[in-house]
């Protein structure tokens, strides 16, 4: 049986990777979310 | 480092580094809460005896566990220290601005941070030469930046109404010469909001704040006139009426509850009941000394309503009849990138408040503290020293954020709150650290209860 359930979430270290965009409105990623 | 709890019959688990959400039955979520400070024996011994499984299944889940943890998803390291040192540093774009268009209001509102919009000044409007050096101040400092944010605030903005309109016109304008795209935005107590300002906001803004403490006693404790009339009966039919005709596009009713009211989710119900459903209730955050401030005896009461207002959204998804709760909003598979995770809202760096002279200040929160003043729209930011205060406040610069699972969904908390609470940016606000924490451990579970996603045992 499933025990576990991992939920899709984003991917941290990636976005790390990519660096930010700076798009976001100030406070959905608004690149990722298009 | 990792946060389990409970909610409504679902155990989850959040590795608060990699940003993953585990849902798991009542065997995986002792097993992985003991991995970390028992030997794997133990962990399977412990699980076969107290779970009444057999060693088989106990040894597949602490592999199940030992692979999320091989794949990063559980119990991953941190790090991103190095980022936060950098980031804030690297640039000092400005993509934000809050304009200070009234120091003044049509409302005597008691607990208003902002004393009753004159900010401990004198009143001011701002004229639309200042507002328009503003907005070419933001294009010129606004680098790399596309998206610009511009809040036409006070006070109560709808008091300069004429410069409002004139300086939208000019940013509309602006932004094609220059290739941006300012989204503007609005906040009202709803006083002057009549079907002019409608059918203009409605045209013309992003997102509109509409200010309402919910249930008319306790909107009227307040929110009152120089003359002492609650504004309930004035404000609410503007209010139906505009969103009647925002046609979709984003607005918040915004409340604030205080001690009075720490049974806030019934004025949420009333604001649902008005037939609003993009809402917004936040506790008010005031000198302790204040009738109004919230108390350590208030927080069961509390957690209770952010407990039950869960439950109510859940119950009203399932019913087709949903609403949206600021703090609930989550975006778990394109949420936010690890820079905007560690650096929070940019006050003082990439945001910024502008007075109706065109003084700046780091954010509306800290306009008229005269130490907090950066400089002018037309001089630009001399005060470099408080800026770079600004930009190394993040998750990572308070040591007793260090070890707390929700620093990457908090960003550090909110500057002035700290300043407020603590007399230091980079203090720790503790009372509004255990609302937060609250409200997305409540966020996720609502989030992982209005989904299809299948539960642990399901099969």
């Amino acid at each position: 049986m499933t025990r576990i359930v991992t939920i899709e979430t984003r991917d941290l270290d990636k976005s790390a990777k990519e660096g930010g965009c700076g798009e976001c409105q100030t406070s959905a990623c608004e690149k990722l979310s298009k | 480092m990792i946060h389990c709890y409970q909610f409504d019959g679902l155990n989850i688990v959040l590795d608060c580094h990699s940003g993953s959400i585990h849902m798991v039955d009542p065997v995986a979520y002792d097993m992985i809460r003991w991995y970390e400070t028992q030997p794997a024996e133990d962990v399977i011994s412990r699980a076969v005896t107290e779970h009444k499984i057999t060693r088989g299944e106990a040894e597949e889940c602490l592999s199940d566990i030992d692979s999320l943890k091989e794949a990063g998803k559980l119990y991953a390291p941190d790090k991103y220290e190095n980022l936060a040192r950098d980031f804030r540093k690297k640039n000092f774009n400005i993509k934000a601005l809050c304009l200070h268009v009234a120091h003044t209001c049509n409302l005597n509102c008691s607990y208003c941070f902002a004393s009753q919009g004159k900010y401990h000044g004198d009143r001011a409007l701002m004229s639309y030469e200042v507002g328009k050096r503003a907005i070419d101040f933001l294009i010129e400092n606004s680098g790399f930046h596309k998206n610009l944010d511009i809040d036409f605030f006070g006070g109560e903005p709808l008091m300069n109404w004429e410069v409002v309109k004139q300086l939208t016109a000019y940013g509309r304008e602006q932004e094609k010469l220059h290739n941006k795209n300012i989204r503007f935005t609005l906040t009202t107590n709803g006083v002057l909001l009549d079907d002019e300002v409608t059918e203009f906001a409605n045209r013309e803004f992003h997102n509109v704040v509409l200010s309402l403490d919910g249930r008319k006693e306790v909107n009227d404790r307040f929110r009152v006139d120089y003359a002492g009339n609650g504004s309930y009966d004035k404000i609410v039919p503007n209010f139906q009426r505009f969103v009647a005709q925002r046609d979709g596009k984003s607005y918040y009713m915004r409340g604030t509850y205080t001690h009075f009211n720490p049974d806030f989710l019934n004025d949420i119900k009333h604001y649902l009941d008005l037939g609003f459903t993009e809402l917004s209730m936040e506790p008010v955050v005031t000198d302790p000394a204040s009738p109004s401030a919230l108390t350590e005896e208030d927080l069961p009461v509390i957690f209770e309503q952010y407990d039950e207002l869960a439950r109510l959204m859940v119950q009203r998804h399932k019913e087709g009849r949903p609403f949206t709760f600021y703090h609930y909003m989550l975006d778990l598979t394109c949420g936010p990138c690890i820079y905007k995770r560690i650096a929070g809202c940019g006050s003082g760096t990439e945001y910024l408040a502008v007075t109706p002279w065109g003084d700046l200040y780091p954010c509306h929160q800290f306009v008229g503290d005269d130490k907090y003043k950066m400089g002018d729209i037309y001089e630009g930011v001399t005060n470099t020293d408080m800026r770079s205060k600004f930009a190394s406040c993040n998750a990572y610069s308070r040591p007793e954020c260090r070890d707390c699972w929700a620093k990457l969904y908090c960003s550090g908390g909110c500057a002035a709150n700290a300043y407020h609470a603590t007399g230091d940016i980079s203090g720790v606000y503790d009372y509004g650290c255990k609302l937060f924490c609250k409200r997305i451990e409540c966020a996720i579970a609502v989030k992982l209860l209005t989904s299809d996603i299948r539960k642990p045992g399901d099969e």
